[in-house]
Formats: structure tokens, sequence, C-alpha cells
């Protein structure tokens, strides 16, 4: 037993962080928050290049052959830098959806009677018929509202929409440390004051817990257990946003810091694959 | 990522397991939980059929994945817990394997391993708890041994313990109290100890005030060098944070099944609010399950002491147990009033859980800086 990432597995984080830090910074993702959430489809065909979509799709159907551990770990990465878009729906329709995998068609899916992205995609899995447009509180996931809730999710949708959650709960954790490592009050930085402190700490703790649970799941792809990991990991999401709110203070209110959209993502995230509820009725029922 | 364990690994499970079947069901009956030298008896007797059944070793040579199996197959089969050996083989243990000469080693280690030795930790005073270097019992060098006059407190287990893993303050004059402190094994025979039980909220005798009086102490009794004692604990305080609970954790697996059980027999499992509180609760002991073996396995790369990644662990299980007494409580109705219950003394003996071995306000501090690096401060 080796919990541990292997030397490939790194290497695979690494390339896809160094991808995401060049091609989605924070200047890319504050002028697509400005462009009013149109997707960038010069993006999104780099993502299929580099083989995004296609990561599980077998070597032999021109995929990359790789497995939900690697693609957990990928989306680790997606939900740290904030990507938008309908990446875990059009990642689940490669290979079935022609031009899915190469990225050049945009794929998304009604889920929990919500269906993400909707007038940007060339295909919709599911039933989007009498769909309603929301003002969808994320600015970078518009959002259509459709009769019923039909529609079971993959359990690998649920997974990798975890794996979103627990890189942006990460990245929430480092913004509320550095900012607490640079903002003074009362003569000193507030990182050493035990109650922002402890507020930082119990960021990580939530992260490694929800962490652990999703790196897990990928390795048994147990249902209970992937219920689970979405229940922690939403929880982290949602909890670290907003502690790293709090620690910011006045300046973590504001439209320019950007901590609110990591807030209204997770929501986002939270409601659109097996919420709470049903995630803690998945587990119990597992008892 | 892997978790799968190795043919040889699995061997190992499958003999433990086979010996397990075969060893439980003639165990001697459960003591009375109040009384601790029954207690100790009980829990020595079962720590002598684990040493000569070749398992003793396991809890410390084996590869730390092999100590996971150990740990998980004894709780899941409901073997008795270490109880009164807890110090010997989880603190005391532990650091003299890593930090005692050659002879300490062969002096102290077997009687823990065989269950003839009992240890406990004199490490807590009345003003020195969570602020621990702030203790004051002194020892004075007389010759060949140690004087040592103080008073010790919340020592677990002292009436029944053989030996007390003593800090001491050697240096009064060191340049900062974190110096001039040393680790002393002192028999808990020597003159001039008095053990004063304390009761504690649960109703037990469980812990003690230890009062020494010019205490005698050899000095070859010295773990570590003189002045170099808080080196030599934050090494036993990392075993206690980092692995001391890795059973604890299957424990409360095997519990909140028990649980579920009950809820579904008596119908509260009818209420979904009920319901999805015991669903979190599973889903945050499997993640935690899950954490210690990511912690196993950086111990086993790295070969060495458990680090920092105890602290987050500690942190989230001991408020999660106490979560899970509390759905116990919900589930159970009129009947968590019952002392008679195990369910009752255990939800007690809980609330002590966010304190020992090191408070949640001292662990949200460990994790701040020594994971995150934020600076020191108030």
């Amino acid at each position: 037993m080796d919990f541990r990432l292997t030397e490939d597995q790194r290497a695979l984080r690494r390339g896809v962080r160094d991808l995401l830090e060049g091609r989605f910074d924070r200047e890319a993702l504050r002028a697509a928050v400005d462009a009013g959430g149109a997707l960038d489809r010069a993006l999104w065909r780099e993502l299929g290049a580099a083989g995004f979509f296609a990561l599980r799709v077998p070597e032999e159907d021109g995929g990359v052959g790789l497995g939900l551990p690697e693609a957990v770990l990928v989306f680790e990465e997606a939900g740290r830098a904030l990507l938008p878009g309908p990446l875990v729906a059009t990642h689940m329709a490669a290979g079935v959806v022609p031009g899915a995998a190469e990225g050049d068609v945009v794929v998304t899916a009604v889920e929990e009677g919500l269906v993400p992205w909707l007038d940007e995609a060339d295909a919709v899995v599911g039933d989007a018929s009498g769909a309603v447009p929301m003002r969808s509180v994320d600015p970078l996931t518009p959002l259509h509202r459709v009769p019923g809730n039909a529609g079971a999710t993959a359990l690998e949708a649920v997974l990798l929409t975890a794996a979103e959650q627990v890189g942006s709960a990460e990245r929430t954790t480092e913004a509320a440390v550095s900012h607490a490592r640079e903002r003074e009050q009362f003569g000193q930085v507030i990182g050493g004051f035990q109650a922002v402190k402890h507020l930082c700490a119990g960021m990580l703790v939530r992260t490694e817990l929800a962490r652990a649970a999703v790196r897990a799941a990928s390795l048994t792809v147990d249902p209970v257990e992937i219920a689970g990991a979405k229940l922690l990991a939403d929880e982290a999401a949602t909890g670290n946003a907003r502690d790293c709110l709090q620690v910011h203070g006045g300046m973590g209110f504001t439209w320019e810091a950007d901590v609110h959209l990591h807030l209204k993502r997770a929501w986002v995230r939270a409601e659109l694959r097996l919420p709470a509820a049903r995630a803690e009725e998945a587990v119990a029922a597992g008892l | 990522m892997d978790l799968s364990c190795t043919d040889e690994e699995e061997e190992f499970r499958a003999r433990l397991k086979a010996w397990l079947t075969r060893e439980l069901p003639g165990l001697p009956p459960k003591p009375d939980p109040l009384d601790w030298p029954a207690r100790r008896a009980y829990d020595c007797g079962w720590q002598r059929r684990l040493y000569d059944a070749g398992y003793a070793d396991v809890q410390w040579d084996a590869s730390p994945t092999q100590r996971l199996i150990f740990l998980e197959e004894t709780e899941l089969a409901g073997a008795p817990y270490v109880g009164a050996n807890f110090v010997g083989l989880l603190h005391a243990g532990p650091t003299i394997a890593a930090e005692g000469t050659p002879e300490q080693r062969a002096r102290w280690l077997p009687p823990v391993l065989r269950g003839d030795e009992v240890w406990c930790q004199g490490f807590s005073e009345p003003g020195a708890g969570s602020d621990l270097a702030s203790l004051r019992t002194r020892a004075v060098r007389d010759g060949d041994a140690y004087v040592v006059t103080g008073q010790k407190i919340w020592t677990s287990h002292a009436e029944v313990a053989d030996w007390c893993e003593l800090l001491v303050r050697t240096d009064p004059d060191a340049p900062s109290r974190h110096r001039g402190i040393t680790w002393l094994a002192m028999p808990m025979d020597a003159p001039g100890i008095t053990v004063r039980p304390l009761r504690t909220l649960a109703g037990s005798a469980e812990f003690a005030e230890v009062f020494l009086d010019e205490v005698r102490v050899p000095v070859e009794n010295r773990v570590g060098e003189e002045n170099d004692g808080w080196r030599v604990t934050m090494v036993t305080l990392s075993f206690e944070r980092g692995t001391a609970f890795v059973g604890e954790v299957v424990a409360c697996r095997r519990l909140l099944g028990e649980l579920a059980r009950t809820a579904r027999k008596n119908g509260t499992w009818d209420d979904p609010v009920l319901r999805r509180r015991l669903g979190r609760l599973s889903a945050e002991f499997q993640a935690l399950w899950r954490i210690v073996q990511a912690n196993v396995s950086e111990a086993q790369a790295t070969g060495g002491v458990p680090g920092a990644g105890g602290s987050v662990f500690k942190l989230h299980y001991s408020h999660a147990r106490q979560e899970l007494y509390e759905a116990a409580a919900a589930v159970l109705g009129p009947d968590a009033l019952d002392l008679g219950r195990d369910w009752t003394l255990d939800r007690l003996s809980s609330l002590s859980y966010t304190i020992a071995a090191g408070t949640s306000q001292i662990q949200r501090n460990i994790v701040a800086e020594r994971i995150l690096g934020l600076p020191k401060g108030r």
C-alpha cells in the first residue's frame, strides 16, 4: 500500500498546473468574468489537444489511456484555476460524442434540473426541452433550469466534480494564508493572531479530509465512498471560500477579490451533482 | 496511489484473522471499567497473548502497512484495546526505541511488549498543561542520581504503573524554558512518591496526582542528554499524535455500524435528520481512515517519526468522535442517561479527546505554524 502520488502522477499534475497557469492565469480569469461568461473556444481546443478530455479514452481509440485517479488530479487543478465551462460533461462525453475528446465540441448535461453553459454547448446529454435561463449566481457558469430533476449522474462525474471542489478548497486556503502573512493590523501581520490562525488551520483540515476521501474513492470507485467524498469536498470548497473571505475582511467582500468567484462556483458544483442531502442518504444507506 | 496490499501483507492479514477467531472466544470476561487494577490485569493478559503468538513486535518493528493491518484487524474483530499499556506501547516505548541506548532498550522494551510492565506519563503539572514547557518539577544531580521534587497531574494509570516517563527541569537558569528539561524513566515504587487518584467526570479514577518528594532516580535512567528533554518529548508527542489513534478510527467505524443497527431496530432510523447525521459521520470516519493511510504511506516512505500531519488528523478525529457519541445519545434516547450502558460511559470519556494530547486549540496552532507557516504569536 502506498497512498502517495507516483512520479508519473506528480509529473501529470505539474504539467496541468503549468499549462493552466500559462493559459488561464488570474488576468485571464478576470477577463473572462468581464466578458460576461462567453466560453473561450481556443482554450477549449488547447485543453483537448493536451488530453484533458481524452484522458480516460483508451489509447487504441486515440485517447491518453489513463484512469480515474489521474483524472481526479487533473480536475483538482481545474478547480484550483477556476477553469470555466462544462469540463466534467465534456470529459464524460469523450469517446461517445464525436469531437468531444479533441475539444472541438462542447458538451453539457442536464443535472439536478440544471443545465450549465446551454447556449454555448454543441451537444446536450439529457432532455433540455423547456429550459429557462436563470441569472446565475456564478458569473462564469451560465445556468438554465429545466422541469423535473431527471437524469441520474454517473459516479465518475460526481467524483470529478468533487475533485474540482478539492482544488478550489486548496486554492482558497493558500489565498487566506498568503493574505494573513502580509496584511498588518494592530502593528503585526494578522496571521500572528490565533483567531485568524485557527480559521486557516480549519481550512487545511477540511481540505486534507476531502482530498484523502476523493483520491481514495478514485481508487475504489465505491458508490458509497464517492458519495462521502462529494459531501466532504462540497463542504471543504464552500466552507473554505467563506473562511477565506472572512480572513480577507472588507477586501474579501469586494468584487475585486477572487474569493467570491470560488464561493459561487463551489455553490454551483455542490448543487449540480449529488447535493448534500442525497449524498448523506447514500452514505447512510451503506451503514 | 495504490491502496492494495502485497501478497505477503495479505497473508499476514489472513493469519492474524484466523488467530483472532481462535483466540477471542477464550478470553476472560471484561472487567468493570472503573476497576483499574482489574483492567491492568486484563489488558496485560491480552498483551501477553499477543506476545506469545508473535504479534507483539508488530506494534513497533513491522512495516507501517503491516502495523496498520494489525490495528485494523484487531479492532474489526473486537479484540481488547491496549488500555493500561497505552503509554508504554504508544509513547514511552517508541521514544526509548528511537532515543534510548542499547542497554535502555534491552531493559525497558521487552517487558512492555510482554505486558509485564505498565508505564504512565508524567508530563503535565498543575501549572503546565497545554503550556508544557513551563513545568517546574525540579531534578538536582546528586552523585549517580537525580533528586526529584515537584508535582505531576492528569497522570493516567499512575496507580497501576511500574514506570513513569517523567519530564523534569534540570537547569532553571537555561536561556530558554524549552532548554533545561530532561526526560527520565522513574520507577513508581521509589521512596518519596505519593499517588493520589483523581476522579474524572466519568466517575473513574483513571488518572492521578503524583507528588514527588526528593525521589532518587538513577542517572542511567535518563533518555537523551541532560537538558535535551524537550527534543526527546517532541519525539514522544509526535508518536502520540501521529499513530496512537490509528486503531480508534477503526473502532469508530465499528461503533457507527452498531449504532445504525440499533437505530434500525428502535425506529429512530426513520428520522431523516438523524439518518443523514449518521451518514455524514460515516463519510468523515471513512475519510479519517484514508488520512491514516496517507500518513502511514508518508511515514513508510520517509522512514521517520510521524510529522505534523498527525495534528491534522487528531484535530478532526477528536471532534468527530465526540459527535459520534452525541449522535448515539440521539439514537438511544433515555437509555443514554443509563451509566450501565457502555455508550454512556464512553460518551463521558470522549469529552477528554479535545483536551488530552494537546488541546484542539494547541493543535490548530501547530497546523497553522508548522504546516501553513504562519508566524508565532498570540
